[in-house]
């Protein structure tokens, strides 16, 4: 098994030396002006983000990015201070270690005490933002620009922070890449995980590895107080939309990218905006869009189709009075009429009116406007005769196996009577034995039964009682 | 048939586990022969589920050994599988049930390959046997309790392992499921697999299991059913938490 891992680890190293090399072949080619430089930097980051963003969501650790974004401060100063070129590759190895680290004491934290990770990560994310700022200020000519980190600025990343986001974002992708299957295990569940024999320690230190990677990267343009919303929000727009973990991939870093771009694109045209800010609008402004018009999670979607069961549930309440009233009559009219339905409804004969001509739409019912009479079509005659049946074996069903007194389950039947599906019917039939009347004593229509639709009256009174005949 | 040939499934010595410095399990002996299907009983807090994780190696015991099939379990794991609780996963999570099912092929593939063409027969067959086959599309948080039940057992199955760790199957299923799982139980045995079922209804535990494993923080009795399940055993298990271990259980935890 070690065997196995170091052999994988190697791999790794050989992926990630052929990657570098690549990358310096591609300096070269590197765009030289500031807006060639952005663009391309949103791009990376905003896919390096995206990816590793799905994960940190549906981990449920977006603090976890934010406290891992704020750590990297200390890193990031010592970086300025001691590296007197500012070489950025020693820039990104101190705040890959301080952000690290900073994860490293949320874990301790938690494990030594009986704190969730809420409160660790709080601590944590507050005590090395502030040290950060501390040694700054101490140190403030060394660390001039460092404000480029808090608030994020594309115009001031240059060749060679550029060449380390080209290398990081490859080196992410290609992690995840390779290595999607056994993150996405760990990530779902990871006592599973072990049970398999994959390495979830080293699967879970190189996740942290590559996310203070991605945070660092992105510190430049973003900053580190809005790294969160190129880590969270272009994942949690993705989740918006899809199912599956794959397109999330692919959605969360579309939205990443156009983010980027969008951000670069107004901080440079408008040379004092901050480009983090613009970036967290640009991404929010996505999230808010399909907040609304995802098709399967967004709210408008979700509201339509309250309203769609508000209006099939009133239609088959109409259905099942008219269907009482001709009950009633012994079923030996055909038709209702409007204001024996009003009465019934207890509501004005306008109100009826209209409700008669909705069932008329829905070709429930024809309306007669000279006789002010309403008569059920052969879809009404069936819907309302499964809206009843619904109702009386419900009502059945809780008084005698729920043992619910008869007089209590009227109510509880008024709703469940909409969502009884017809596997479920089938269930509560054979459960009663196919019972032939409700708690109340009366019938239990029997619209399964093929009956050809030629005379209401007749079939009615077979449907109701089939053994009448 | 000699102890070489056919080492126990399971063998548990002297195991012990301690959650946050406080023990929660006392010297566990276990020993379990081939194709038994295994009730581990006990009432709330008796170390039932952290028995199992512990075999598995899931949390860390303080001492003691577990050899699966004669060998240690780092050498056995790929014949070893585990069911863990249902509600130890975010049922939010964007898989399908397909996906579900095949991560039980992972463990034979290693970190690299990925699945292929066969690995989706073989999770195929798994949902079908467990009657989730149509369900495999879907998004796992819009399947009901038993549902999701039993997508964790065609993972299971799909992994075929020939002993198998489930916790609390029973939990939250419908009647239907709970019967399809123990039908799949008895194929498993005939199949001549191992299973140990943490389970917590007495009554069905007699009919389910060939034999019991009685626990309260140590095993109080274990073999096959009609020997374990007496008056005098489930009392001693049941009746009441043992107060002087609890309590010494306690004190340990301060002192360190």
């Amino acid at each position: 098994m070690m065997h196995l891992l170091n052999m994988e680890i190697f791999q790794l190293a050989q992926i990630f030396q052929l990657a570098t090399t690549l990358a310096s072949g591609l300096a070269e080619l590197m765009p030289s002006s500031g807006t060639g430089k952005a663009i391309l930097a949103s791009i990376l980051l905003g896919a390096s983000c995206g990816m590793l963003g799905c994960f940190v969501v549906v981990r449920r650790m977006a603090l976890m990015g934010d406290a891992v974004s704020h750590a990297v401060l200390p890193g990031v100063v010592a970086g300025l201070v001691w590296s007197v070129d500012r070489n950025p590759f020693v820039i990104f190895t101190l705040a890959s270690i301080s952000g690290i680290l900073g994860a490293g004491v949320v874990q301790m934290l938690m494990k030594t005490t009986r704190l969730k990770s809420d409160a660790a990560l709080g601590i944590v994310l507050a005590v090395f933002f502030a040290a950060g700022v501390v040694w700054q200020s101490k140190e403030k000519s060394a660390t001039a620009g460092v404000l480029h980190f808090l608030y994020g600025n594309a115009s001031s990343i240059d060749q060679n922070d550029l060449l380390m986001m080209l290398v990081t974002s490859v080196l992410i992708a290609v992690v995840v890449w390779l290595l999607l299957r056994p993150l996405l295990v760990v990530s779902f569940d990871a006592a599973y995980a072990m049970s398999l024999g994959y390495p979830v320690k080293f699967l879970n230190a190189l996740f942290y590895t590559l996310l203070s990677f991605s945070v660092v990267v992105a510190l430049q343009a973003v900053g580190v107080i809005l790294v969160s919303a190129m880590l969270i929000t272009p994942a949690a727009t993705a989740y918006l939309l899809t199912d599956r973990f794959k397109p999330m991939l692919l959605w969360s870093m579309t939205f990443g990218i156009l983010s980027g771009l969008a951000g670069c694109w107004v901080s440079m045209s408008y040379n004092k905006m901050s480009t983090g800010s613009v970036i967290a609008l640009a991404a929010t402004a996505f999230f808010a869009l399909f907040y609304f018009v995802a098709p399967r999670h967004g709210i408008l979607v979700k509201y339509i189709r309250v309203a769609k069961r508000k209006s099939r549930t009133h239609r088959e309440n109409l259905l099942k009075e008219i269907y009482s009233i001709l009950e009633r009559k012994e079923f030996a009219r055909e038709s209702v009429s409007l204001k024996s339905l009003s009465e019934r409804r207890r509501q004005t004969l306008e109100a009826t009116q209209k409700d008669a001509l909705i069932l008329q739409k829905y070709a429930l019912a024809d309306y007669s406007e000279e006789n002010r009479s309403l008569q059920l079509s052969e879809k009404g005659w069936r819907r309302a005769m499964e809206i009843v049946r619904n109702h009386r074996l419900w009502e059945l069903y809780l008084t005698r196996q729920a043992d619910y007194a008869e007089d209590h389950v009227h109510d509880d039947a008024e709703k469940i009577e909409h969502v009884l599906g017809a596997e479920i019917v089938e269930m509560l039939e054979r459960d009663l034995d196919f019972p032939e009347v409700d708690p109340h004593g009366k019938p239990i229509p029997r619209p399964q039964s093929e009956v050809v639709f030629v005379e209401p009256k007749k079939r009615a009174s077979q449907l109701v009682n089939p053994n009448k005949n | 048939m000699s102890k070489v040939d056919h080492p126990p499934a399971l063998e548990i010595h002297d195991l012990s586990v301690t959650y946050h410095k406080k023990p929660v399990l006392y010297g566990v002996d276990v020993e379990i022969p081939q194709g038994s299907l295994v009730g581990v009983i006990g009432p709330n807090g008796a170390g039932k589920s952290t028995l199992i994780k512990s075999v598995m190696g899931v949390i860390p015991s303080s001492g003691g050994w577990v050899k699966v099939f004669g060998k240690p379990l780092k050498d056995s794991l790929h014949r070893v599988g585990y069911v863990p609780q249902r509600e130890s996963v975010d049922w939010d999570f964007p898989v399908t049930v397909m996906d579900v099912a095949l991560m039980g092929t992972y463990g034979k593939l290693g970190l690299f390959r990925r699945p292929g063409k066969a690995e989706r027969k073989i999770a195929s067959e798994a949902l079908e046997k467990v009657g989730m086959l149509s369900y495999a599309n879907r998004q796992i948080g819009n399947l009901s309790g038993g549902q999701q039940q039993r997508v964790f057992l065609a993972r299971a199955l799909a992994q075929d392992s020939d002993l198998y760790f489930m916790d609390e199957p029973f939990v939250g299923v419908d009647a239907a499921t709970e019967a399809a799982i123990v039908t799949l139980l008895k194929d498993m045995r005939e199949r001549n697999k191992t299973v140990l079922v943490v389970h917590h209804d007495l009554q069905s535990a007699r009919d389910y299991f060939d034999r019991l494993i009685l626990l309260n923080m140590r095993v109080v009795a274990e073999g096959p059913t009609p020997e374990v399940f007496t008056p005098e055993l489930l009392h001693k298990t049941y009746g009441g938490r043992l107060t002087i271990l609890s309590e010494i259980a306690d004190r340990t935890a301060k002192m360190s």
